[in-house]
């Protein structure tokens, strides 16, 4: 250990960020801890802008305690933390990460990284999802979180994870109509995997509490949805859906909340070379990550959503294991007994995790029912019949092919709503495992920036 | 399809009312009213229910995932500068151009 101090960076200011960032700061390291957001919190525990504060218990529910134990934490650890709000942490290669903040472009150097990139949506395309007027489910969340809005005057809800109840209470709980709330997955499979889920008897609780207060309520709840499509074309008109049971209904609304689970951000995972595995029981590819958040590069270390989704507590967890991790790897003491509680914990919260996936299982009938004139690139319009056309003429099996083809995943997002959308199309025209047709690869800037910025 | 409404309905739905002062700016040069504490997402769709046309058909856009993710929610302002709506707060004056640019 050379007595030169290691320059520490955390990337992400949420639940797992915000805890590895205590951890170091304890250990002396004062991390840069760098996030796109003016407030800490990340997007679950995700703070109003100034002028729209409401009280924690409005905005978090049950989990308001945790929430304001996290917004409360950098203000605690004062300047042992050098907190770097407004920053794109934009690319990442060797040791350098690249910047847009406040003070404009600039590059940092790390001798160690924690990435705590968080999650998003998983996307798929139905008829009508390019809609004004359709938002993901997280984004109906955040609308009235950040915002106190609701994202229609008639809303209807769809998802395939426990994220639906939860969104659907809290906006019956704000005073919003909801006007249907459509899961995706079939109510067996909750039934088959409920004693799973009891490995965190509260978690379960809550999730069986808002399913109640939601059917209690009056709101159309239906699990096994087979099929959507969204009416009218300036905006929602209509979301029309088929029944388990193969019978078509049709509900008036004007807004629409869809998503299908979670996806992981693991852009600066990948552009700083840290190795990928497929993940099966999400059919999605992640970064590899040990136990202890190491990846499989010797100073990257991950921790919460944006290397496999486990929510917001085991983030918490994680971001104060992979820190542990890292001031061990520095050579300073760790305490043993902390780091065996701790991954008690998410050993536990794993077996929780296992179970909830099967009791939500990846919705296989949206995906293979993705038509030819369904746009799939929402930046650029690309559809799901211009990939299969180029999949089949030009004998495409590789999704950076593809892209390089059809310009798919190339567009201002990136690939982060297309890509696993388009995994799928792409595997199925050739009728081989999702997992065989690749990922796309990062590219830098992993975000949009200004052309005059990375001129200079 | 359907026709287009003649009257702009909005369709974000404000259910936490605040004390802040209005903040006025405008859209396509037609003044708008917005409250303190609104992301620019929310100052224009709750006067509206689109932010930007889409470069690629003739359709409109209205964000997406307001997570600063998917990228949907980009617009124009009259003094040159693109904002990304659902992370960047609405200012007094603030001139919005959706339909009315030249880009």
């Amino acid at each position: 250990m050379s007595d030169e101090p290691s320059r520490v960076v955390v990337v992400g200011a949420g639940p797992a960020g915000l805890r590895a960032a205590e951890v170091l700061a304890e250990a002396g390291l004062r991390p840069m801890l760098i996030d796109e957001a003016r407030r800490p919190g990340g997007q679950i525990y995700r703070q109003p802008p100034s002028g729209a504060e409401r009280p924690a218990e409005a905005l978090y529910g049950f989990e308001a305690g945790k929430a304001t134990a996290l917004h409360g934490l950098l203000a605690r650890l004062g300047d042992r933390v050098e907190h770097r709000p407004e920053t794109l942490v934009w690319s990442a290669l060797e040791n350098r990460l690249d910047l847009l903040g406040a003070n404009g472009f600039e590059t940092v150097e790390f001798d160690r990284l924690v990435l705590a990139t968080g999650a998003m949506d998983r996307i798929l395309p139905f008829p009508g999802w390019t809609t004004p007027g359709v938002f993901t489910l997280g984004a109906a969340q955040i609308a009235l979180k950040a915002q106190g809005v609701a994202i229609g005057r008639r809303v209807a809800l769809v998802g395939a994870g426990p994220l639906l109840p939860l969104v659907v209470h809290q906006y019956l709980k704000a005073g919003a109509e909801v006007v249907a709330a459509l899961d995706v997955t079939p109510f067996a499979a909750k039934v088959r995997h409920g004693f799973g889920l009891l490995a965190e008897p509260a978690t379960l609780l809550k999730g069986l509490w808002y399913t109640a207060r939601n059917v209690l309520a009056g709101v159309p709840v239906r699990s096994g949805v087979a099929a959507l499509r969204v009416e009218g074309g300036e905006r929602v008109e209509a979301l029309v859906w088929t029944d388990a049971g193969g019978r078509e209904h049709r509900v008036a609304c004007d807004a629409v909340g869809a998503s299908f689970g979670l996806r992981s951000e693991a852009q600066l995972a990948d552009l700083a070379g840290c190795g990928f595995v497929f993940e099966p029981l999400t059919r999605q590819w992640i970064p590899e990550r040990s136990p202890a958040g190491r990846s499989s590069r010797p100073d990257i270390y991950l921790a919460g959503d944006g290397a496999g989704i486990g929510g917001a507590d085991v983030a918490e967890l994680q971001g104060e294991r992979a820190a542990l991790a890292l001031v061990e790897d520095l050579g300073r003491p760790v305490d043993a007994a902390r780091i065996a509680a701790i991954e008690g914990r998410l050993a536990r919260h794993r077996r929780f995790r296992v179970a909830l996936e099967q009791a939500y299982p990846f919705p296989d009938h949206i995906a293979a029912a993705i038509g030819d004139d369904e746009i799939v690139c929402r930046c650029e319009g690309i559809t799901a019949g211009a990939l299969r056309k180029t999949a089949t003429e030009r004998d495409t099996r590789e999704m950076n092919r593809l892209k390089a083809f059809t310009r798919c995943g190339m567009g201002r997002c990136q690939g982060r709503v297309c890509g696993q959308a388009a995994a799928e199309v792409l595997s199925r025209a050739h009728g081989v495992p999702v997992e065989s047709v690749g990922r796309l690869r990062g590219n830098p800037p992993i975000k949009p920036i200004p052309i005059k910025e990375a001129l200079r | 399809m359907t026709e287009p409404s003649p009257v702009p309905r909005p369709l974000f739905h404000r259910l936490a009312l605040r004390d802040g002062a209005p903040i006025d700016f405008t859209i396509d040069g037609a003044p708008a009213r917005a409250m303190s504490g609104d992301l620019l997402i929310t100052a224009i769709l709750t006067n509206r229910s689109d932010l930007r046309r889409f470069e690629f058909a003739a359709a409109h856009r209205a964000g997406f995932c307001l997570m600063s993710g998917c990228q949907d929610c980009w617009v124009d302002l009259a003094d040159g500068r693109r904002v990304r709506a659902c992370s960047t707060p609405v200012e007094p004056g603030m001139a919005v151009v959706v339909d009315g640019g030249v880009r």
